[in-house]
C-alpha cells in the first residue's frame, strides 16, 4: 500500500506541473490543446492523490505500525472514530489532507464553472496545478512522506494525544482546512484575470460562491476551533490569541472585508485594485498561516512542527508574494476604477470604513502575532504581547465594525440625504438606546460590555427595520401574510437578507464576548462534604459540594472522576463530573500526559465550568477550579446563526442572477423616497 | 470638500487610531521573553530588571517538580543549560506540564532570587504527537 501511494503522489506531482506548464502556455497563447490538457491533468491529479489518500488510510485501519505516520498518531486501542482524524492528525498527513483537497476544489472548479467564464480556466488549472504540486513537493522532499516507513515495526502505535481525541477535533481541523484551501481558487481566478487581461466584473462572478463558501468553512472551523478549546483544554475559555488561532482569524478578516468590498465593485466598478488585492492578501495569509503551524516559528502550544517544512513555506511564499505583486503593479494601469466616491455618507463609504477597520484589525493581529519575532531582529530582544495587547486594540476597533454593522445597510448607495438619513436611522438608534437604558438601570458601569450590548440592539432595530419593511411591502403589493412574505423576502434576495442574517449571529457572539468580561472563578482544596460559594453576576449564589472520587479503567485509559453537587440559591440543580484521564497503551503503559475532562453545565444565562486539578496525596481530597462563564451558550448559538445566515446566501439557484439586481430594487426605493 | 479628501480624513483618523492602538498597546502590555541566560545578564547589568513582568522560556529540570496538592503550589526549576532559576506557581498547571517539559513562565524574577511565576504554558513537548521513548 505505501508503494502504491508513494506512486500516486509521484504521479501527481509530475501530473502537477504539466498542468502549470500546458496551463500558462495553453492560456497565453491561446492554444486550445494544450488548455485541454491542462484541465484533463487537474483531473488526473486529483486522482492520483485520492489513491494516496485511501492508501494511507488503509495503512491507518489496518494498523500497519511499520509506516512511521501510523505508528506516530494512532494505536490498537485508538476508537475507530479517531482512525479517521488520524488521517490529518499529523504533519504529513495533513499535508496530503491539503493536496488533496485543493486538487478536489481545483477539478470541481474545473467541471462547474459556467460557461460565460471558460477563459480563465486555463489559468486557474495553472495555478491551482502550481500550488498542489508545491504541497506534494513538500512531502516528497522535505521530506514529510505519509508512507516512509520505519527500519523495524513497533508492536503497538504511540497514540494519538489525547486532546485530540475530542469530537471537536474530528471536524475543526478539516473545517478551517477546507476554508483555508478553498481561498486557492477565488485567487487563482484573480491571477488568471490579470494574466488574461480580462478584468471586468467578470472574474468576481465566477468566483462569488467560492469566496462565500471559503467564508463559511472558515467561520465553521474557527466556531469548532472555539468550542474544542473550551470544553477539552480546561482553561476556562474559548480564545486565547494563540498565533495559530490568529493565522485563522486573519484570512476569515479578509474575506470578510472582501465579501463587502466586492459589492461595490460590482455595483459601481470601484475598488477593484483593492479587491484584488484583497483576494491576493487573503491567500497568502492562508499559506502564512499554515507556514506558521507547520514551521513552530513563534512559540506557541500550538506549533508542533520544527522541521524543514517550515523552510519549503518560507521560501514557496516569498516567491509566490514576489510574483503576485509583480503581475499586480503591472496590471494596475488596467485596474482604474468607473466612478468616483460621491458621498462619504453613502453606503460606499460605510464599506469603505468597514474594509479598512477589517484590514486594520487583520493588521493589529498580524503584527501582534509576528512580534516576538520582529522585535528580536530589530532591537536583538525577544517583546511578547498576548492577550491584553489583542483586546486593548480590537476592542475599540470591533466595537467600531459593530456600530458600522448597523450604519451601513441604513444607508443610501451614491449619496444619502438628511430626511433619508432621519427615517432609517429613527428606530434603530432609538432601540440602541433603549437597551443601554435598560443596562444602566440594571447596574451594568462597565464600558466595553455597555457599548457592545447596546450597539448589538442599535444593529438588530437596523435588521428588523430591514425585514419589517421588506416583508410590509411584499404584504402591500402581493397580499401575503406577514411570516409568508419575509420568508419570500429571504428567498427573493438571499444575498442581502442572508447577509442580515449573519450580522445577527454577529451581534450574538459580540453579546456573548461580551458577557467574558463578567467571568469569575475560585480555586479550592476540598475533602467529601465540604463546599465553597461563588456569586454570579447576576448576584446567585452557586454552591459546590464535592461528593466523592471514583477511579476505573475505560477502553484506552485510566480514569479518576471527580463529582460535584451543585446548588443555586440553597436549591440543589444537579451534578456535574469532572475527570483526570491517563492514557495507557495496549499493554497498560502510560502514554502521554494525563489530560483533564472538564465538566460543563450549560445555560443560557451562564455556564458552571469545574475542572479538577488532582487529587492530594491520593486521598478523597481534591483540588478544583469553579468558573462561572456568561452567555457563553450564545457564542455557539450566535455562530449557528452565523453559519445559517452564510448558507442562506450560499443556497443555489432561487433569486435571479444579481450582478446589477440585487441591490438594485432598494437603490429606487430609497431615492425615490429621498 | 469633495468626497475623496472627506473619506482620506476618515482613513487617516482610522489608521492613525490602529496605530497608536498598536503602539500604545505593545508599550503597555509587551512583556520581555528571555532565556534563563539572558535574565541573569540583564538582571546583573540593570537591577530594575527584578520584580518586572516577563516570560522566560526554558526547560524544566528533572527532578525537581514538587507539588503540594494541598496549598496548589508547584516549585520546579528551569535552565537553559547554563543559568538554573528556581520557579513558584500558585495554581493548575496545564496538563501538560511535567518534568523535562520545555515552558514558558510568565512572573516576576524577584530578589529573593526565585521567578513567582503567575502563569505556566507548558509548550506541549509532545507537538501533539506521542514523545518516542528510547
Amino acid at each position: 500500500m505505501t508503494l502504491l501511494g508513494s506512486i500516486a503522489l509521484w504521479l501527481a506531482l509530475l501530473m502537477g506541473l504539466w498542468g502549470a506548464v500546458t496551463g500558462f502556455v495553453g492560456g497565453l497563447q491561446g492554444r486550445s490543446d494544450l488548455q485541454r490538457s491542462a484541465r484533463h491533468a487537474v483531473f488526473a491529479m486529483f486522482a492520483a492523490l485520492a489513491v494516496a489518500v485511501i492508501c494511507l488510510e488503509v495503512a491507518i485501519f489496518q494498523h500497519d505500525f511499520n509506516v512511521a505516520y501510523v505508528a506516530g498518531r494512532t494505536s490498537r486501542n485508538l476508537p475507530t472514530f479517531y482512525l479517521w482524524s488520524a488521517l490529518y492528525s499529523g504533519q504529513e498527513g495533513s499535508l496530503l489532507f491539503w493536496a488533496t483537497v485543493l486538487s478536489l476544489f481545483a477539478a470541481l472548479a474545473q467541471a462547474f464553472t459556467s460557461a460565460r467564464h471558460r477563459a480563465y480556466l486555463p489559468f486557474v488549472a495553472a495555478v491551482t496545478c502550481l500550488v498542489a504540486s508545491f504541497f506534494v513537493a513538500v512531502m516528497l522532499f522535505a521530506p514529510a512522506n505519509p508512507f516512509a516507513r520505519l527500519p523495524y515495526t513497533p508492536v503497538d502505535g504511540a497514540g494519538m494525544n489525547p486532546q485530540l481525541q475530542n469530537p471537536g477535533m474530528v471536524f475543526h481541523p478539516p473545517m478551517l482546512y477546507l476554508g483555508y484551501i478553498s481561498i486557492t481558487i477565488p485567487f487563482a481566478f484573480a491571477i488568471a484575470a490579470l494574466l488574461s487581461k480580462k478584468l471586468d466584473v467578470d472574474w468576481l462572478v465566477a468566483i462569488r460562491k467560492w469566496t462565500l463558501l471559503s467564508w463559511l468553512f472558515l467561520s465553521i472551523g474557527l466556531l469548532i476551533g472555539m468550542w474544542w478549546a473550551y470544553v477539552e483544554l480546561g482553561w476556562g475559555g474559548y480564545w486565547a490569541w494563540d498565533p495559530v488561532e490568529n493565522a485563522a482569524l486573519l484570512p476569515w478578516l479578509v474575506m470578510t472585508a472582501f465579501l463587502h468590498s466586492v459589492m461595490i465593485q460590482e455595483k459601481r466598478g470601484m475598488l477593484k485594485k483593492w479587491n484584488l488585492a484583497l483576494i491576493i492578501g487573503a491567500w497568502l495569509l492562508s499559506i502564512f498561516g499554515t507556514f506558521l503551524t507547520r514551521s513552530g516559528v513563534i512559540a506557541s502550544v500550538h506549533s508542533f512542527t520544527q522541521s524543514p517544512v517550515g523552510y519549503f513555506f518560507l521560501v514557496f511564499l516569498l516567491l509566490a508574494t514576489a510574483a503576485t505583486v509583480t503581475l499586480y503593479v503591472k496590471r494596475l494601469p488596467l485596474l482604474e476604477a468607473e466612478a468616483t466616491l460621491e458621498s462619504v455618507v453613502s453606503r460606499e463609504g460605510s464599506f469603505l470604513f468597514n474594509n479598512l477597520l477589517f484590514i486594520g484589525i487583520a493588521f493589529s493581529v498580524l503584527w501582534g502575532t509576528m512580534y516576538p519575532i520582529l522585535s528580536e531582529w530589530v532591537q536583538g530582544t525577544k517583546v511578547t504581547v498576548g492577550p491584553p495587547f489583542f483586546n486593548q486594540v480590537n476592542v475599540p476597533l470591533g466595537l467600531l465594525l459593530l456600530a458600522l454593522t448597523g450604519i451601513g445597510p441604513l444607508i443610501a448607495w451614491r449619496r444619502a440625504s438628511l430626511p433619508n438619513l432621519r427615517r432609517q436611522f429613527a428606530v434603530p438608534a432609538t432601540t440602541g438606546l433603549f437597551v443601554l437604558l435598560i443596562l444602566l438601570v440594571a447596574g451594568m458601569r462597565d464600558l466595553g460590555p455597555l457599548m457592545a450590548i447596546s450597539l448589538g440592539g442599535f444593529v438588530m432595530g437596523t435588521v428588523t427595520q430591514e425585514f419589517a419593511r421588506g416583508a410590509s411591502a411584499r404584504h402591500r403589493q402581493y397580499g401575503e401574510p406577514l411570516a409568508l412574505a419575509a420568508l419570500r423576502l429571504v428567498g427573493r434576495n438571499r444575498r442581502r437578507y442572508g447577509g442580515y442574517v449573519v450580522h445577527t449571529g454577529m451581534v450574538l457572539l459580540f453579546v456573548a464576548f461580551a458577557g467574558m468580561a463578567f467571568k469569575t472563578e475560585t480555586q479550592a482544596t476540598l475533602r467529601p462534604g465540604e463546599s465553597v460559594s461563588l456569586r454570579s453576576p447576576y448576584g446567585q449564589v452557586y454552591t459546590f459540594t464535592h461528593v466523592s472520587v471514583s477511579q476505573y479503567d475505560a477502553l484506552n485509559r485510566r480514569v479518576t472522576a471527580a463529582l460535584v453537587e451543585v446548588s443555586r440559591d440553597g436549591k440543589h440543580i444537579g451534578r456535574l463530573k469532572t475527570e483526570k484521564r491517563q492514557h495507557v497503551d495496549a499493554l497498560g503503559r502510560n502514554t502521554f500526559e494525563p489530560s483533564t475532562e472538564v465538566g460543563i453545565r450549560s445555560g443560557l444565562r451562564e455556564d458552571l465550568y469545574v475542572v479538577l486539578g488532582g487529587l492530594v496525596n491520593g486521598t478523597e481530597q481534591a483540588v478544583y477550579r469553579f468558573t462561572i462563564n456568561p452567555l457563553v451558550w450564545w457564542v455557539w448559538f450566535g455562530g449557528f446563526v452565523l453559519v445559517l445566515g452564510g448558507l442562506i446566501v450560499l443556497w443555489p439557484g432561487g433569486g435571479p442572477p444579481a450582478v446589477q439586481r440585487s441591490q438594485a430594487g432598494y437603490v429606487v426605493k430609497l431615492e425615490s423616497k429621498a | 470638500m469633495n468626497a475623496g479628501t472627506k473619506f482620506a480624513i476618515g482613513a487617516v483618523l482610522i489608521v492613525g487610531s490602529v496605530g497608536y492602538l498598536m503602539a500604545s498597546g505593545i508599550k503597555e502590555t509587551g512583556q520581555y521573553f528571555l532565556t534563563p541566560s539572558e535574565l541573569a545578564q540583564r538582571v546583573s547589568a540593570d537591577p530594575t530588571f527584578y520584580d518586572l513582568g516577563l516570560k522566560v522560556g526554558a526547560r524544566v529540570v528533572p527532578g525537581t517538580v514538587e507539588k503540594e496538592t494541598a496549598t496548589q503550589t508547584l516549585r520546579f526549576h528551569i535552565t537553559d543549560g547554563t543559568v538554573n532559576y528556581p520557579v513558584i506557581f500558585r495554581g493548575l498547571p496545564p496538563d501538560t506540564f511535567t518534568d523535562s517539559v520545555e515552558v514558558v513562565v510568565e512572573g516576576r524574577l524577584q530578589r529573593d532570587g526565585v521567578i513567582h511565576a503567575t502563569d505556566v504554558l507548558a509548550k506541549c513537548g509532545s507537538r501533539y504527537e506521542a514523545v518516542p521513548k528510547a
